[in-house]
């Protein structure tokens, strides 16, 4: 079957369920991003947001259901699992820098491990996506000597580095102090204008009207009501979405 | 005053079995070294296995360190310098002091280091393997890191105290400080040896201790 990289979504997950123990989290969730999409996905605590993230480099393994990356399949047995991972970056809520290494040597790690690139190559390659976050600066500092903010912009280029083809970002500005916020949406937003595909989960507001091609609104494991950022956080066709975005203006 | 001096500090006693200290000095260096060494080394590869989570293998790996840290370790030298001869196995007693104090210091070993590797947030395993490191991999190369940093008092403390145990050899005739000592206090009659054998522990452990002291600051620094 020949797939166009036009129409071939960039992201694609098809019927996914998952669930912890007896627990259902996800309920059959459908969803396809194109190439250099901004999809946000807002939802209440524990409407399965982090789990669908997770699910989508299988941190988290799906009970049943598919995912595709660029119309490869990520999901199923057979899969080089360690390969298909290079191609989806992910930044976590709470950085998880590695503490021991520099900035640099977060970020060159997989190329020199993964990728087998030569310590000169992978730095070159590093330095690039460290610039690219602003932090050129900050090279060989180990995290504990870098702010939040600071940090999150590493782990921003510890996933860049590896010229990913779809990147995930877990409530990426929630551990931050309000004042350090902004810099780390304006990395995003550079990250997007360079046309990277991307899936977001926070509660960004502002920056969701502003950046997001398209709004995704989760609650009890299914995706209740999506759309472009103005209808969905401007007029809802749902209560529930309603009365979550009331918590929000309130 | 004098029969103290003269128990003690006899000088020509002193002179006489200084150099065979000295050579039984070199014996617990070349000892302790080798018994640090492989014995951290081994521990920390049983608390690599063990991370697998392969069930077999745990549960050995547990009885083994379980059994071992229970066990006198004078009792163990004991019964492997004289049982082993019985199944065919002659070693000689440097050889069994080493082989049982690299075992003990394994099993300690392995139990810090894996305390240590569970005790690493589960962030850095998910930030390691989201960018495509294979579980080897990430455990190598950002897991135990992590880990042996964070066990390093732990960890220097027992070796200390296991190769201090090489005094142990005693019991089975190894020449050591306190071997060595002990011959020459029995030849003389008079407790000097002793004495030397004394200094030459503090000697000899007193840079390990500092030294502990040193890496327990460099690593409790955030960000070192
Ligand atoms: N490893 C796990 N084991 C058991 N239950 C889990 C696990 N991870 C998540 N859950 C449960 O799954 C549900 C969804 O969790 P998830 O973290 O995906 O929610 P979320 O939408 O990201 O919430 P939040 O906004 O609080 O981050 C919750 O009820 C949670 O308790
Ligand atoms: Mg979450």
């Amino acid at each position: 079957m020949a797939r166009s990289p036009e129409t071939t979504p960039t992201l694609e997950v098809r019927a996914l369920h998952k669930a912890f123990g007896s627990e259902p989290v996800l309920r059959g969730i459908d969803l396809s991003v194109a190439r250099s999409e901004m999809v946000f996905v807002l939802g209440p605590s524990g409407s399965g947001k982090s789990t669908m993230l997770r699910c989508c480099n299988r941190l988290e393994e799906p009970t049943s259901g598919e995912i595709f990356i660029e119309g490869d399949r990520l999901t199923g047995p057979g899969v080089n699992l360690n390969a298909m991972r290079q191609r989806v970056g992910m930044v976590f809520q709470s950085f998880n820098l590695y503490p021991h290494l520099t900035a640099m040597g977060n970020v060159t790690l997989a190329l020199r491990r993964v990728q087998k690139k030569s310590r000169a190559e992978a730095e070159a390659i590093a330095a690039e996506a460290l610039d690219k976050v602003g932090l050129s600066d900050r090279a060989r500092h180990h995290p504990g000597q870098l702010s939040g903010g600071q940090q999150q912009r590493v782990a921003i280029a510890r996933a860049l580095a590896l010229k990913p083809t779809v990147m995930l970002f877990d409530e990426p500005t929630s551990a931050l102090d309000p004042e350090l916020v902004g810099d780390v949406l304006a990395v995003m937003r550079d990250v997007k204008a360079a046309g990277m595909t991307m899936l977001v989960v926070s509660h960004e507001m502002g920056f969701a009207r502003e950046a997001a091609d398209r709004v995704i609104f989760m609650d009890g494991g299914r995706i209740v009501e999506q759309g472009p950022p103005d209808q969905v956080l401007g007029a809802p066709t749902h209560d529930r979405t309603r009365a979550f975005l009331r918590r929000f203006h309130a | 005053m004098d029969r103290f001096l003269d128990t003690f500090f006899n000088a020509e006693v002193l002179a006489r079995y200084a150099p065979s200290i000295l050579d039984g000095a070199l014996v617990t260096v070349v000892l302790s070294v080798l018994i640090v060494l492989s014995g951290i080394g081994l521990g920390t590869l049983l608390a690599c296995l063990r991370a697998y989570r392969i069930r077999p293998i745990s549960f050995l790996i547990v009885i083994y360190a379980d059994i071992l840290r229970a066990l006198p370790p004078l009792v163990v030298i004991l019964v492997a310098y004289f049982g082993l001869p019985n199944v065919g196995v002659v070693l000689s007693a440097s050889v069994v002091l080493y082989l049982v104090l690299t075992l003990v210091l394994a099993a300690f070993a392995e139990e810090i280091v894996w305390a240590g590797i569970t005790s690493t947030p589960q962030g850095q395993w998910e930030a390691a393997r989201s960018t495509g490191l294979g579980f080897t991999q990430a455990l190598v190369w950002v897991v135990l890191p992590q880990a042996v940093r964070m066990v390093i008092p732990p960890l220097t403390n027992r070796a200390i105290a296991i190769t201090k145990m090489t005094a142990l050899g005693l019991v089975i005739g190894v020449p050591d400080i306190l071997g060595n000592a002990s011959t020459a206090q029995s030849f003389s009659a008079n407790a000097s040896p002793l004495t030397l054998a004394a200094i030459a522990y503090v000697i000899l452990f007193l840079p390990f201790v500092i030294g502990s002291r040193w890496l327990e600051a460099r690593f409790a620094r955030p960000g070192a």
